[in-house]
């Protein structure tokens, strides 16, 4: 399956990407060349076969609701590229 | 020269010379940071150094081997991929979005290998998010080969790759989502292991796709694999994912005894698309295999064929997930002046990730998007099945797999990075591993035209000390896995 320019748009749009107009055509182009390679599923019967999403089929593990990591917020913070006073700053949201 | 003796003497070996006190952890250490500040200008395998904790790590190891107190790497240097998070040293997975980010913590697999002694010498350079076959989509620029320095070192854990071969390092970790350990192995003449899906934790490993990364150790050896191994897997409360199993005794319980075991021989993977070349070096191999006692018996995997497009619907999808974490918010990169929220958001994020990276996120966005959940991600998790399946079923006559590690050897730079699909095909044998969670290795099989070639060997799962005894025995017959490169500036 083909995808068109408007398409790429799209799901770059949904992926919050940004993708210049002198790149959209290559970048279609290739974007195509994938979905071309990944059609080939289409040729193989899969009626009444579970999808698989762990190969070993596991199951999720759960664990007690109780606190293990110590608190280490300060040092998680430093990581952000802006912020005061224990909050991440982002350009004014609300008016 | 003496150095070029100790930058290729195997883990096993410097462990032993570690114990006996005839060198000290912190001359080890030293011999290998000189030997990544000599050759790095013209490898870029290594993107950080780090020499003084190294040093401080070392000096502590040399404490306890005084004292006796050996525990099984103690005093040992090694590299790792740049994609394990390691407290207080830059961690940025070759890519522009990370940078600068510096974890707050260790990924259990550092955590593990310092308690078993190893002394971190670095990061290693890979492709940008661990998407890629041949290092070029790093941000911090190609990884050389050491065997012909216009040629890739494959991908994505090429830097752990090239420095095991150029004697930077006799240990590196690296990770494999398709073929990322394996693929680079082959490529530059090493062994790699990556181990059974849920072996070893993934948590503070940056995430590509959940459902098939998985850690594993690369070096000179298998009897070195196996030593690594050990210390880096178990069950980790951290990782949901992670195998609640008892981790054997690799490096205890390795054998040279291979008499009677099985290997089965996918006619898929010796049709007439195999390069000549490379299944003449393949042959050679498995031919000694076959004198040490093994039977080879041919095999059908019907449905091999569908891993690439299997693979590269649920690697992107889970890619696109994992990779929505980077807002320019809490950490990463963040774009100049952001005129919104909106902005800031596309802008941090395309600016961020380079080509291949965008293009994987794309592809994921659009498999999980409305309308074509099913038609793509739900009938690749389907076809996942049918692939696993086919190797649940061929264990039933055989106990090992074998083929190739990668199509042929490494290639020279630019050579694939125009055709998304010429660069997917690298890892035409290793994908339908990761689908199927199994385990597999890489061991050198020869040479073609003095480019190192590797031997696929894949088990059952969680039996990886079957292959690990396999490519040991294989190591003990033949020499190849001790080839080196030619070690450049080794003077003073």
């Amino acid at each position: 399956m083909s995808v068109s320019p408007q398409d790429v748009e799209k799901v770059a749009l949904l992926a919050r990407l940004t993708i210049s107009e002198s790149e959209l055509q290559e970048v279609t182009e290739r974007f195509s060349r994938v979905l071309n390679l990944v059609d080939e599923l289409n040729t193989i019967d899969t009626t009444d076969v579970v999808p698989m999403s762990n190969p070993h089929d596991m199951e999720q593990r759960l664990r007690s609701d109780e606190v293990t990591r110590r608190n280490n917020r300060d040092a998680l913070m430093a990581s952000a590229p802006s912020q005061e006073q224990g909050y991440f700053l982002v350009p004014k949201v609300i008016d | 020269m003496a150095d070029v003796q100790l930058l290729t003497t195997p883990v096993s070996e410097l462990r032993r010379l570690l114990s006996n006190r005839a060198i000290s952890s912190v001359e080890l250490t030293r011999a290998f940071l000189k030997q990544i500040e000599a050759s790095n200008s013209q490898l870029n395998a290594v993107v950080t150094i780090c020499a003084d904790h190294a040093l401080q790590q070392a000096a502590l190891a040399d404490e306890q081997l005084g004292r006796g107190e050996v525990a099984s790497l103690t005093g040992v240097p090694l590299l790792h991929k740049d994609i394990f998070c390691t407290e207080g040293i830059r961690t940025t997975c070759g890519s522009r979005m990370l940078a600068e980010f510096t974890p707050a913590y260790n990924a259990t697999v550092v955590n593990k290998l310092q308690s078993a002694g190893a002394v971190t010498l670095g990061k290693c350079n890979m492709d940008e998010f661990a998407m890629g076959s041949s290092n070029e989509t790093s941000f911090f620029g190609t990884v050389k080969n050491p065997w012909d320095l216009d040629c890739v070192p494959g991908g994505s854990s090429g830097g752990s790759a090239a420095a095991i071969a150029a004697g930077m390092a006799p240990l590196a970790t690296g990770t494999d989502t398709g073929g990322s350990i394996r693929q680079p192995a082959s490529l530059c003449g090493i062994t790699g292991l990556k181990p059974t899906y849920g072996r070893v934790s993934r948590l503070g490993i940056i995430a590509f796709a959940s459902s098939l990364d998985q850690a594993g150790p690369m070096a000179r050896t298998a009897e070195d694999c196996a030593l690594a191994l050990a210390a880096m897997a178990g069950v980790d409360g951290g990782d949901s994912t992670s195998a609640d199993r008892q981790v054997p005794d690799f490096h205890g319980a390795l054998s040279t005894d291979i008499q009677g075991l099985r290997i089965g021989l996918p006619k898929q993977f010796f049709n007439d698309d195999l390069d000549d070349q490379v299944r003449t070096r393949v042959s050679e191999a498995l031919a000694e295999l076959e004198k040490a006692g093994a039977t080879l018996v041919e095999i059908d995997l019907p449905h091999s064929h569908y891993a690439i497009a299997t693979y590269y619907v649920i690697a992107p999808a889970e890619a696109s997930a994992n990779l929505a974490r980077y807002d320019g918010v809490r950490f990463g990169h963040r774009c100049d002046d952001p005129q919104d929220l909106e902005d800031l958001y596309l802008r941090s994020r395309s600016e961020g990730f380079g080509e291949e990276v965008q293009r994987r996120i794309l592809v994921g966005t659009y498999a999980l998007s409305a309308g074509f959940y099913d038609a793509y991600f739900n009938k690749a998790q389907q076809v996942r099945r049918v692939i696993t399946e086919d190797f649940h079923r061929a264990f039933e006559q055989v106990d090992v797999i074998a083929g190739p590690s990668a199509p042929g050897v490494a290639f020279p730079f630019g050579a694939k990075q125009q055709d998304p699909i010429a660069m997917y095909m690298e890892d035409i044998y290793t994908l339908a591993v990761n689908l199927a969670g199994l385990p597999g290795l890489s061991t050198p099989a020869g040479f073609i035209n003095g480019m190192p070639v590797g031997l696929q060997l894949i088990g059952r799962p969680f039996d990886e000390q079957t292959i690990l005894n396999m490519a040991h025995r294989l190591q003990t017959d033949t020499d190849w896995h001790m080839s080196h490169p030619k070690l450049g500036d080794l003077a003073s």
